[in-house]
């Protein structure tokens, strides 16, 4: 095969240039999670932390669903307490701040979801 | 096979050049339009669809019209449309792009375009018209690159193509057919609700698609030597000329239903393209032009000794192209908003950014004609003329024959 | 075909499978552009309502809106609650309830020598939230949809703000956001603060309209506008039920529909 290095170390580069995103995180990245306050006393939200650390999207995602086109506004049972399917009064009247919750972890995380575009911040009443 | 495009002459580049500077251009516009809205465009709450849709539907009929060249060619052995099918099917891509590009310049949110396949509704129009327009560019797309890399390589075209080449026959019927339904079945808007619709838009697009391509032969002709030959030229020139006049007849049909029932809702339509309501003028003059070019046009047409002379049949064709640009792409979608279901008569006209990023759209089909054309024209200059349409032929003729002989068995 | 000479054997041959091919496409034709459409609009002309649960409608007794002219308090209520911004341009207005003049809202009903002034006089409406809505047939994502209590609403996290519901309401009763209804800062915060917080607002690009106040049904209030409307001309209640004040008011006097005759079963009624 002829000019093997060059393709070899064509490949290398080119990966390196795909690939930035990855080693540059891993090298200089700041991989603490953010300490997001805990404005409530309760011990237990709609599944567990992991559960919903990872998932609440598609769980607020079924919520939208239910109440917008099935007419279907809840209970939901947390802790044995009953609660209506709603972003705005149910998490955040648990959770308490946008700022300090939702928006911090949204930033460490780069993902910029729609809801707040629409949906009333209950700090900004 | 794309390499070819990648060397020409300075007049090519030049070309490319420009199409890619107006592309830029309405790309500029199309990211303002992203960032505030659709209120940078001439639409309002009365008339919601203008400038773009108008712009999809008349190209849907351009793309549909590769037909009237593949069917001859692939159905009825027409041996003289030999050079200029591929050419058809060529333009038939670029047109569904810009079809398609047109769509999404028109969505509100196009960044969920994917919700109309996360939840299909076959109940709306929309849906077959995705289905169909797609199906149709890979239709085509399949079949000329099957087609032409085989004659290049001097071998017969795989046996997949043919029965794609025959179902795509009835798929450019459907694509306007769906596209007319977009408008036909709905009762709000009396001048779209006629049954005529479809079979009117097919006329059209029969008259202008062929139209243009007789016009963009002319021009290979002069600028690249490609000749696609007297009889081809002749022939399409036929099809222009009964298109036009039986979309002509499908016109006068719906003008006379309208006056002479004398329905207001009916009436008011044609009264605002022709004379304008309530002071609103603002397309008179464009229908006018049209339908003077149109009866130039049909004079031109329908006389044979002047259809065959080649000069006045690239203006018989320009005339039908104009004539019904006007007819499809500004007068038919506007009117059925105007006068409104409530009587009212708003004004549109589209904004300066919705022309540019329109013209970009066109320009973005240009390149897309452009370089394939290229590619198509440079492949086969390099052989000796005729050698390898006669090829083609006989290839053809050969499998023809093969196959009576195994339905005889 | 019968009456072809012997020698041309070989074409008829051909011709036969030709012939055959034709059919094939033609098949293929009708079944892609014809047949899907066709079936698909057999399908939908079915309305999603159910027989038994409640099925909403609204009772607009135009005499008694007479009574106060140009009085909107149904329509300031109706956009408050629902956070419908006040846009200048008449282009681009946003409007759930409103009101036109009868020769707009019944038009081909006006006659030269009506009652005085009936032609001018200003009629409330909103959406018909018809029993068989054009918009949801077309819309291509069903993020307008027809619940089983007859009520037709938007989806607006879904709506990809192609307009065809606009285009296919023979009422006028759809808005479109052309641009931002309530801009918001770098910072994601609004300028204006939207008036209802508990309600949502929109993104530009969707379309909306009047929902028949489907939020506070759900929590058991009437409608913002009839709650609104100091002459009483708004009523609103179900249909399926027999001692409801709309059945009743139906049942005595002679109300009209707007475009009855275009089959999609409007259920907001008007006594004139």
């Amino acid at each position: 095969m002829h000019d093997q290095g060059k393709v070899i170390a064509g490949i290398v580069i080119f990966l390196i240039v795909v690939l930035f995103p990855i080693w540059y995180t891993g090298a200089f990245g700041d991989f603490t999670p953010p300490n997001l306050d805990p404005v409530t006393d309760a011990k237990e939200c709609v599944k567990d932390k992991a559960t919903m650390t990872a998932w609440h999207m598609d769980l607020l995602n079924e919520w939208r669903n239910d109440v917008v086109r099935n007419n279907d506004r809840g209970p939901v049972l947390i802790a044995g307490k009953e609660w209506e399917k709603s972003l705005t009064r149910t998490c955040l009247g648990c959770h308490g701040s946008y700022r300090k919750f939702c928006h911090k972890c949204h930033t460490y995380a780069d993902v910029k979801p729609d809801c707040w575009q629409c949906h009333v911040v209950p700090e900004e009443r | 096979m794309i390499e070819k495009a990648l060397t020409g002459s300075k007049r090519y580049w030049i070309w490319l050049l420009c199409l890619i500077g107006v592309i830029a251009v309405g790309k500029l516009c199309y990211f303002k339009q992203l960032s505030e809205g659709l209120t940078v465009t001439g639409l309002g709450r009365d008339v919601p669809w203008g400038f773009y849709i108008a712009q999809f539907t008349f190209l849907v009929g351009v793309a549909a019209s590769a037909v009237m060249v593949v069917l001859p060619y692939y159905l009825h052995n027409y041996k003289a449309f030999g050079k200029m099918a591929v050419l058809g099917e060529f333009l038939a891509i670029a047109s569904v792009t810009m079809c398609l590009l047109f769509i999404v310049v028109d969505m509100g949110r196009p960044d969920r375009i994917f919700n109309a396949v996360l939840h299909p509704s076959p109940s709306s129009l929309i849906f077959w018209d995705i289905v169909s327009l797609n199906g149709y560019l890979v239709l085509n797309v399949l079949i000329s690159h099957a087609t032409f890399s085989a004659e290049r390589k001097g071998i017969r075209p795989p046996g997949w193509v043919k029965p794609l080449v025959i179902l795509s026959i009835p798929w450019a019927v459907s694509i306007h057919t769906v596209t007319a339904f977009l408008y036909s079945g709905l009762a709000a808007r009396p001048f779209w609700m006629t049954a005529i619709l479809a079979p009117r838009f097919l006329a059209s697009a029969f008259a202008a698609g062929p139209a243009l391509l007789i016009l963009i032969c002319l021009l290979l002709k002069r600028l690249t030597g490609y000749d696609v030959g007297r009889q081809a030229i002749r022939t399409l020139g036929k099809i222009v000329a009964y298109a036009m006049a039986i979309n002509v007849f499908f016109i006068l049909l719906e003008v006379f239903t309208a006056s002479y029932s004398g329905i207001p809702e009916h009436m008011h339509h044609f009264e605002f393209l022709y004379f304008g309501l309530e002071g609103n003028t603002v397309l008179v003059p464009w229908m006018w032009t049209s339908s003077v070019l149109s009866v130039i046009a049909l004079v031109l047409l329908l006389t044979p000794k002047l259809r065959s002379r080649e000069n006045l049949l690239a203006w018989a064709c320009g005339a039908v192209f104009i004539a019904l640009w006007i007819d499809k792409g500004l007068g038919m979608v506007i009117t059925g908003f105007i006068p409104t279901p409530l009587g009212e008569v708003p004004h549109y006209s589209p904004s300066m950014i919705e022309v540019m990023i329109g013209l970009a759209i066109y320009a973005a089909g240009a390149l897309i004609l452009t370089v394939l054309y290229k590619v198509a024209v440079t492949v086969r200059k390099r052989e000796p003329e005729a050698e390898w349409a006669e090829r083609a032929h006989r290839m053809m003729v050969d499998q023809r024959e093969k196959e009576a002989v195994a339905a005889g068995d | 075909m019968e009456d072809r000479k012997p020698d041309a054997e070989g074409a008829v041959e051909k011709d036969v499978s030709r012939r055959g091919f034709l059919a094939a496409s033609g098949a293929v034709a009708i079944a892609i552009g014809c047949g899907g459409p066709i079936l698909a609009a057999l399908a939908s002309a079915r309305s999603s309502t159910k027989e038994d649960g409640p099925r909403w409608a609204m009772v607009v007794d135009t005499r008694k809106c007479e009574e106060k002219g140009d009085c909107m308090a149904c329509s300031l209520a109706c956009h408050q609650t629902h956070n419908v911004p006040e846009i200048d341009s008449k282009k681009e207005e946003i409007k759930w309830i409103w009101k036109e003049p009868y020769k707009h809202a019944f038009l081909g009903q006006e006659a030269e020598h009506m009652r005085h002034g009936l032609k001018e006089l200003p009629i409330t409406v909103m959406c018909n939230h018809c029993e068989n809505p054009p918009c949801v047939r077309v819309c291509p994502t069903q993020a307008t949809f027809q619940r089983e209590d007859g009520i037709v609403l938007m989806d607006m996290h879904r709506c990809i703000g192609c307009r065809y519901c606009i285009v296919a309401c023979p009422y006028g009763s759809r808005s479109f956001n052309w641009k931002d209804p309530w801009p918001r800062g770098d910072d994601n915060e609004p300028v204006d603060s939207p008036p209802n917080p508990d309600f949502p607002t929109r993104m530009r690009g969707v379309v909306e309209k009047c929902n028949f106040c489907a939020e506070r049904l759900g929590t058991d209030q009437g409608p913002a506008c009839v709650e609104a409307c100091e002459c009483e001309a708004l009523i609103f209640g179900d249909l399926n039920d027999p001692e409801s004040e709309v059945r009743l008011l139906l049942e005595e006097e002679l109300s009209q529909r707007r475009r009855p005759e275009l089959g999609t079963n409007p259920h907001v009624f008007y006594l004139v």
